[in-house]
């Protein structure tokens, strides 16, 4: 074998150890990129409206995911827990999706409605004031900070771009739908419709 | 899966396999004993022996990859083709879920089929109850049940909606909200403050007398109608008995001042679509019986 060729030419071997480790991917990933399933949207979804996005967007600047998945597997003490698993068409429009990968807390794929806003407000406002065992960090600065209107459009438009189907009335609507509204308003809206329209009985 | 992308996985799966037996069985020394013939490397008077890769590796490797046809051809794999066994993720989920309802019917048929009353003291229906209160319920209402500010203690024997069984099932099933409307617009200023006097003296606290008669006043023409002639409240509307010093969201004046002039919307969520039958059932049971010990 000409294994001299190889290892006393550090291109081709580069080239060759791409080739090799593509296969892994061409495999089991290429063809999801064009599945029917990871692009069709459950019945119902909708993008999400100016408020919930912003929301979004807090919960990815305050690492949420981190902690949080939002992704039930198929497995009954999951489903026991939390409700229906997760399913692709419910992420169609998440760019980026935020299943993450750890449970510090609890999942949030369906945490929607389960509480009021109430509760949502007090618990972000200080995790300990209604869950007194939780290691949760508050987020106080979320009910002073103002949602900053001019972004919202320009989210929506880049959104789009990558296929999330938002109307020219959507986005000129977006400004006026978040104006004065504070941080914490987005985020809890955004919580409350996580999930909501798979709904099974546990 | 489109067929384009069935047959772009089993060729390009079974090009992997053909290939990495090829290197595995290409790759192999025609002698299986070592000898002293080395590489043709040399650094420093350190040279590489040539020798063939031990039986045990080479074995691995053949296993691993008779496992691996083993493997696709009994599970799902190869784009389309089902495997051999029809395995799939939901349909052993599904088989889990049978298989769980199958072993809990019998007993959960036996709970359903029971008053509320009669297993509230159970200690196996305590045990399943603790397990869905912490779950469904101690986010709010606290481990222990005694509530939080905003959210009700549900371990005393004080009730905004009623804590006999049939009231606790239907707060559980189609949840609650509260409307205590914001007076401050509507009473004024004063207004509050004289109500807030009136309630005070309503639990034998410190209060101004003058204020204490206004406020009475005002209590008698816009409170009255839920809370009642004498403060004791109405399950009806969920509102809260004034005079037994029980407070959901507070007893100082400013507390009170705040509850008064803007009003309080508690929710309590709906669970009818989330909870099956049997487990509200025993969740009211577990409920009903914190209160009566």
């Amino acid at each position: 074998m000409r294994h001299e060729a190889i290892e006393k030419n550090i291109g081709l071997m580069i080239i060759l150890i791409i080739v090799a480790l593509s296969f892994g991917t061409l495999v089991e990933l290429v063809p999801l990129l064009f599945a029917k399933e990871t692009h069709e949207p459950i019945a119902g979804l909708k993008p999400l409206p100016a408020l919930e996005l912003e929301g979004r967007d807090i919960y990815i600047r305050e690492g949420c995911n981190t902690c949080h998945s939002q992704m039930i597997r198929p497995l009954r003490a999951e489903t026991e827990r939390y409700g229906h698993y997760s399913v692709a068409g419910e992420f169609v429009y998440d760019h980026p999706f935020l299943w993450g990968s750890k449970r510090t807390g609890p999942d949030l794929a369906r945490v929607g409605k389960r509480y009021s806003d109430d509760w949502h407000r007090a618990h972000l406002n200080n995790p300990r004031d209604v869950v007194p065992e939780s290691n949760m960090p508050a987020f106080p600065w979320l009910f002073e900070d103002e949602i900053n209107a001019e972004m919202t459009g320009k989210k929506m438009t880049a959104l789009r771009r990558v296929g999330v189907p938002y109307t020219d009335a959507d986005i000129e609507g977006a400004a006026a739908a978040v104006a004065g509204k504070k941080e914490i308003d987005a985020l809890v809206a955004y919580l409350q419709q996580l999930g909501t329209l798979l709904q099974t009985r546990r | 899966m489109a067929s384009f992308w069935s047959y772009w996985i089993i060729i390009l799966t079974t090009v992997t396999i053909v290939g990495i037996s090829w290197v595995l069985f290409a790759n192999r020394k025609r002698e299986q004993q070592p000898t002293d013939k080395t590489t043709g490397h040399e650094y420093d008077g350190i040279e590489e022996l040539d020798n063939p890769l031990p039986a045990w590796w080479f074995y691995m490797f053949v296993i691993s990859i008779v496992w691996g046809v083993g493997y696709l051809i009994v599970y799902p794999g190869m784009g389309n083709f089902a495997g051999a066994i029809g395995w799939t993720q939901v349909g052993q989920y599904e088989k889990e879920v049978a298989a769980a309802d199958e072993k809990y019917r019998e007993m959960r048929d036996r709970y359903l089929a029971l008053p509320v009353e009669e297993i509230a003291g159970d200690p196996a229906v305590r045990k399943m109850g603790m397990r869905l209160f912490a779950n469904n319920c101690s986010q709010c209402h606290g481990a222990d049940a005694g509530g939080a500010y905003g959210f009700p203690n549900l371990s005393d024997d004080d009730w905004l909606y009623g804590g006999d069984p049939a009231t606790i099932k239907a707060t559980l099933q189609n949840g609650r909200q509260a409307a205590m409307p914001a007076w401050g617009s509507i009473i004024g200023d004063k207004g509050v403050a004289d109500v807030v006097q009136y309630v005070l003296s309503l639990n034998g606290r410190d209060t101004d007398a003058g204020q204490v008669a206004a406020g009475e006043t005002v209590f008698k023409t816009y409170c009255v109608a839920c809370h009642g002639p004498d403060g004791h409240g109405n399950t009806a509307f969920g509102a809260p008995n004034l005079t037994n010093g029980i407070w959901l969201y507070g007893g100082s004046k400013e507390q009170l001042t705040q509850t008064i002039r803007a009003g309080r919307n508690g929710v309590m969520p709906a669970f009818k679509d989330s909870l099956s039958e049997d487990k509200i059932h025993i969740l009211t049971a577990y409920v009903y019986g914190l209160s009566r010990k």
